[in-house]
Formats: C-alpha cells, structure tokens, sequence
C-alpha cells in the first residue's frame, strides 16, 4: 500500500513537473499541481449558511472538483449558526481544528492583518481562464491588503429600500420614484398613525447592532471612522446630523423604538432598509416594491454587505485549498453562485443575468438595485477587532435612545469608547 | 489438677510455655490497607474528574492570564502580571462587578426568600397542593435558554406582559431597554425560573422537622411566629446552609440568561462577571485577559463559600 502511494506520488510529480513545463513553455502560467497522494487531501470549509439549496450547490461543486483531482479525499461543507459564527470560527483555529477554507464577514480584517489568510491573488491570476481582471474593483478592498486579495468577495449585497404598498395604501400614503430619507420618514410616521404599523425599520438593527445605521448615515456623509481607521468619525457634524434625524424619526414613531418588534417580510412594517439578498423573504403575501437607498442631505449614495471565502494558513493543505478555491469561483461556478450571492464580476453584473435565477425582483430591479450601485458602493464599516469595537460603541450608544438624549455628547462619548482600539 | 501455668511478667516464661518461633511475616494486605484501596478506588472516577476537569483547567487559565495569545496565529507571548494590571485600571471593570453584586444580591435574596415562603404554604395539607408544588418546581426542568427566550419576547416593548398591564390600566416599561429596569427583568426571570429547587429542599427540610416540637411549643402558648423563628428555622438551618452556597455560587455563573435577555446592556448595567469573561476571551479574542477575569471570579466564589462555611457556626444549628 505504502509503495503504491509512493509510485503514485512520484508519478504525481512527474506529472506535476511536466505540466509546469509544458505550460511555461506555451505562455500561459498555471498554478503548481499538487504532489499530494490520492485521496491523501480532506478539505473543510466552514460556511455560515444552512440553506439546503446552496449547501447542495457547494457540494455539487466540490463533487465536480473531485472528478478531476485525484488527491482529493473529501470537501466537506461546516455548517455553523450565523450568530455564533466568528466566535465558533475562532474557537476552532484557537483549538488547533482550523478549517481549510471558511467564508467570513467582519472578521477578515483580523485575520488578515494576524497574516492568517493564504494570498489568492498570484494563484487567481496564474489560473487559466479565471480573468481576474473581471473583478469589481469597489468589492476587493475589504479583503485586500497592499495589493494583495486575501479573500475571495463572493456575496456582495448592496442595501436597498423595501416597501409594502399595500400598508401604504391602507394609510393612503404615496411614494416618489426618487424617495429621500425626510419622505421616508413623514411616511412611515403617517403609517405608523393610520395603521398602527411601524414605518421603515432598518433590518437587524435592533438598537445594538449599530454598524447597519451606516445605511442612514452615509446619505448624511457621515463614516464610522476615517479611510484608514485610525480617527473616529463619530464626532462629526454629518453624523450628529444622521442620528438627529434617527432619534427625531424614534420619536415620531417613523421608526420603531427599541424592544419593539416589527418584521417588515412579515407585513409589519411600511419600509425597511435590508439587502438585496433579502428578497428571498419576500413570500407573496403583500404587493411590494424596491428602491435604491433614499436620498439623504449629502445626497445619493450605496452601501452594501460582504462576505468573502479565504484559505487559512495553518491549513495543513494551503496549496490544494488554494486550488479548490480558485475553482469554487472560477467564471462558470461564479455564474452558478450568483444565483444566490450578488457577483463581484462585472461579466456576471446585469440585470438580466442576475434575474435568471431571481424569483422575487425583476432584471429592471436588479439592474437599479444591484448593477447599478455596486460600482460606488461603500461597505458596511469593518475594522480590526470588529467585536470590541462594536461592543464598546454599542454600550456608548445605548444613551442616545433614552429621552432627552443629547446627541453630540452621546457621540463623543463612543468616540471615546472606541478611539483607543482604532489606534491599536 | 495441675496449677495453671503463669507467665513470668518479669521477662521470662515458666517451663511449662514452648519456646516461640520465628515471627510470622505480617501481611501487607491488612484489613485497614484493603478498606483504604477500596476507599481511594471508589473515588478514583471524581478524582480524575476532577484533575482533567477543574485542576488542568485553573492551571490552563492561570497559564494563559500570563501570556499574550494571538489566536489567529497561535503564537504566544509571556506578559506576567500585565493583565492583573490591566483588571485594576479597567474603567469597565467597576461597572460590571456592580452589576454582578446587583444580579447576584437580588437572584440569593429572592431565590431564598420566597423559596422559604413558598415551602412553608406548600407544607400545609389543602386541596391541589401537590399540583402547585409541580406547578412551581416546573419551570426548573426547562431550557434555561427556551425559558429565557419566551420571557424575551413578553418583556419586550410591545410584548405579552405590557398588554396584559395595559389592559388593566397600567402603563408599563420598556422592561429590557431601560437601565432601571432591565437588571430587575434578568432578576425576575431567573428567580421564577430557579425558585422551584430551593422551595423543595425547604419542603423536605420542613417535613423533617419533628411534629412533637411544634405540639411542646403550642402547649407552652407559643405563637405561630415564635414557633417559627424559634423552632422551624434553627432545624432547617442546615438546608439554608446549603441553599445559600447553591444559589450564590449559581448566580455568580449565570450566563445564558444576560446572553439571551440583554447581551448585557444597556450600558453595562446587566453586564455581569460571567458575561464579560466571555465578552473577553471568546468574543473579543482576548484569552489573556479573560482567563485573568475568570480566575478572579473563581476567587469570589472560593471567598464567598469559605466565608459561609466559617459562619455556619454562628447561625447553623445541629441536633447532635
């Protein structure tokens, strides 16, 4: 057995060998094969979806990846609870099980600047047909440093403004085409007085988690903290601005206060402000329609949520995990992904592409909500130390919702919270 | 008839005595030595339970509260006593061990109190009594978390108890969103939860309380609160004991119940211990300094149960 393995690997390099020859001698690089054994490489890859369908999609996948590559034992697909997700992940890599690959969200900040992350961007560029150039370049800069992609941007979901017209119709409320953030909010208060319905909430908020409030402040110009995160930005005028707004919008009851419930994909709500990948909630039960952000007083402007796919370097399998990564998003399974993740490729970026696999929203809509922001978008606000961060600001911020609060000191007060982790 | 022989107390033997032999070898396996390896197998099992599961641990967490660990890339890095430091200049730290005094105060002085109470009217014969005493132990046997999310969602804003107040002209709070009253929420949901152990120990403790003592005392005139200072408290005095050291000890590692409820705001006003070692260590990455926080709850509890154990002395009352 241990013979067969040993001939098997050498003609594994040979093999190996000869296609870096040959290659190089046609022009086109080519990532090194690996000299791994046959069924010698289990992969993991931790993901925070449990969605059956793109599970399976994952597995059909790496199904088809295996076919081809015979070191390949098993891909299995982690499955671990959304909330608990970077708590898990870090517990894992902290206890020596640290998956091969593992999709990530805010935590991409820490694991690349800890040098955590194996770089993609050589082996993306030196994979034949993968066109790395075909990505959006608005959607790379979370999870790159100094030029170099340390994860791959598969899930790039701008904000949109979803409305029930059927709950504005019953409060006998119109929207315009263009809506800015002041209709938005007479809206929903007017909703709110009619119908008893909460006007616009802004999904998962839920008055901890702040960093969705990025949605309302931007159109105030406002940022959590400065292109290179070491100065808050919670002190500023626009900021102080955009929660003005926020409170007088609590207080009028255009926004739900905090402990109250209101589901909006379950009818109980006028507007609210969620991802685009959201729509797969939207189940029939009210006529509905989709907008870009309102408008705010800085004027248009997107965000969007992320998630990436990167490969850890304490992988005992850094070079093969590399290599299914690079096949997980090439061109072809990029398209399949799309019909659950918005793209960061522009060849994929369309309407009418993006509608194919699109029950809920038409091409004219995706065009308007999806094709059309991402070039501009900014991201949610991310950071080392994401956890801390969010967590101190949050205790800081729980002031500005109780009555009378004075915004700007409440706003300085969580530039003190977090101002010595942004200088860390 | 002969005389019996007499032994010679002097040192020597009459005649009539055989010379002794070689001394028998002892045996290593004496009586004593078979009921001491007896002893020490039975208690092997709790014995590696407790070096695999309290010692290496403590010793694990005193080893990382003196290192640096950056999880990402495992290195480690020995920082000595710079975390201990860091536990006294936490400007959080106050906070969150006030917060853990009023969780920890409210939850024993409650838990205990109307566990007593609660013992003491089911201790009485009256129609139904068993079906109460199931009623209140009940909610013992759920899923702290099942548990504490329904209360979750009856303590919001618009949720079941602030309608049930509203329908009887009562204006209620924003139980879980407001300071004031959020500490009194956790408290709250804790206490209905947990009552039903200590209100069945007291039951039993009460039942074993000899019948002939209160009929002495009623004969002599005394009134049903004398009795029950004089005579009822002093014999469960023991089950108080344990109670007391059950419940702090209990309330100093509630967790799920601010995880799920609060997540320990707002503020930091239902940030407790527990709470914030996890915030620390798991949350923020922070091994160190969490191990450091954890050990100095592990030291609270030591305090808190040596102390008890002193003054039992003064207040526990024995039969014997």
């Amino acid at each position: 057995m241990n013979t067969a393995r040993k001939l098997l690997g050498t003609a594994a390099v040979v093999v190996a060998v000869g296609v870096v020859a040959g290659c190089g001698s046609a022009g086109a690089p080519t990532p090194a094969r690996t000299t791994a054994a046959p069924g010698s490489v289990d992969l993991r890859m931790t993901v925070w979806t449990s969605n059956e369908a793109q599970l399976a999609l994952f597995t059909g996948i790496a199904d088809a990846y295996k076919k081809d590559h015979a070191e390949i034992g098993t891909i299995t697909f982690d499955s671990l609870p959304f909330a608990d997700y970077n708590t898990t992940l870090t517990t894992q890599i902290a206890g020596g099980n640290a998956p091969d690959l593992a999709w990530m969200g805010d935590l991409s900040r820490d694991l690349i600047t800890a040098g955590a992350l194996a770089p993609l961007t050589e082996t993306l560029k030196d994979t034949e047909g993968w066109d790395y150039d075909d990505l959006l370049q608005s959607v790379t800069g979370q999870f790159s440093q100094d030029g170099q992609l340390y994860a791959y941007p598969f899930s790039n979901s701008p904000f949109a403004l979803y409305v029930n017209e059927d709950v504005l119709a019953q409060a006998g409320q119109k929207l315009s085409s263009s809506p800015t953030w002041d209709e938005v909010s007479k809206i929903g208060s007017a909703v709110h007085s009619a119908t008893g319905k909460a006007g616009f909430v802004i999904r998962d908020f839920n008055y901890s988690a702040w960093n969705t409030l990025a949605t309302v402040w931007t159109g105030w110009g406002a940022e959590a903290w400065n292109a290179d995160g070491t100065q808050c930005g919670f002190d500023s005028d626009q900021m102080a601005g955009a929660f003005t707004f926020l409170r007088d919008a609590m207080e009028t009851s255009a926004m739900p206060g905090p402990g109250t419930q209101a589901d909006f994909f379950a009818g109980d709500s006028a507007f609210t402000i969620a991802q685009v990948s959201r729509a797969a909630l939207l189940d029939g039960s009210f006529r509905y329609s989709v907008h870009p952000l309102p408008t705010g007083p800085a004027g248009a402007y997107s965000v969007f949520g992320q998630a990436g796919v990167g490969v850890l370097q304490s992988s005992p399998h850094v070079q093969e995990a590399t290599d299914f990564l690079s096949y997980l998003t090439d061109p072809e399974n990029a398209a399949k992904l799309a019909q659950f993740f918005p793209p960061p490729r522009q060849s994929l970026l369309t309407g009418e592409k993006l509608a194919a696999n699109n029950t809920k929203l038409t091409a004219a809509q995706l065009q308007e909500v999806v094709v059309d922001q991402l070039p501009n978008a900014v991201p949610l606000p991310n950071h080392t130390r994401p956890a801390e961060i969010a967590q101190k600001a949050k205790t800081a911020l729980d002031a500005m919702w109780t009555p009378g609060a004075d915004v700007r000191a409440v706003l300085s007060t969580v530039c003190d919270a977090i101002d010595p982790l942004l200088s860390k | 008839m002969t005389a019996p022989t007499l032994v010679d107390t002097r040192g020597g033997m009459s005649a009539d005595v055989p010379p002794r032999g070689p001394l028998p070898q002892r045996l290593f396996w004496t009586t004593g030595r078979r009921d001491a390896l007896t002893g020490y197998l039975f208690i092997l099992p709790q014995l590696i339970g407790v070096l695999v599961f309290v010692i290496v641990p403590v010793g694990l967490g005193v080893f990382y509260s003196m290192n640096d660990w950056n999880i990402f890339t495992g290195k480690m890095q020995f920082v000595g006593g710079e975390h201990y430091a860091a536990a006294l200049s936490d400007p959080q730290l106050p906070a969150v061990l006030a917060a853990t005094a009023a969780f920890s105060g409210g939850v024993v002085v409650l838990n205990i109190g109307l566990g007593l109470l609660l013992a003491v009217l089911l201790n009485r014969r009256f129609r139904g009594v068993t079906l109460f005493r199931t009623l209140f132990f009940s909610p013992v046997v759920v899923s702290v978390v099942a548990w504490t999310l329904v209360w979750g969602f009856l303590l919001q804003d618009n949720g079941g108890i602030n309608a049930v107040l509203e329908a009887v002209g009562i204006p209620g709070a924003n139980w879980l969103q407001q300071g004031s009253t959020a500490m009194l929420a956790v408290v709250f949901t804790q206490v209905v939860r947990s009552v039903g152990i200590n209100m069945i120990l007291f039951l039993a403790a009460l039942q074993g309380v000899p019948g002939e003592l209160y009929e002495a005392a009623r004969i002599d005139g005394a009134r049903p609160r004398t009795i029950f200072f004089r005579i009822t408290l002093p014999l469960i005095s023991p089950t108080l004991l344990l109670t007391a050291i059950i419940t702090i000890v209990g309330a100093l590692q509630a967790f799920a119940q601010i995880a799920v409820l609060t997540e320990g705001g707002p503020g930091l006003s239902t940030t407790v211990l527990v709470y914030y070692v996890y915030q620390q260590a798991f949350a923020f990455n922070d091994i160190g300094y969490g191990s450091t926080l954890a050990l100095m709850l592990l030291s609270f509890v030591l305090l808190l149960t040596l102390l008890q154990w002193q003054l039992r002395k003064k207040w526990v009352f024995y039969e014997s």
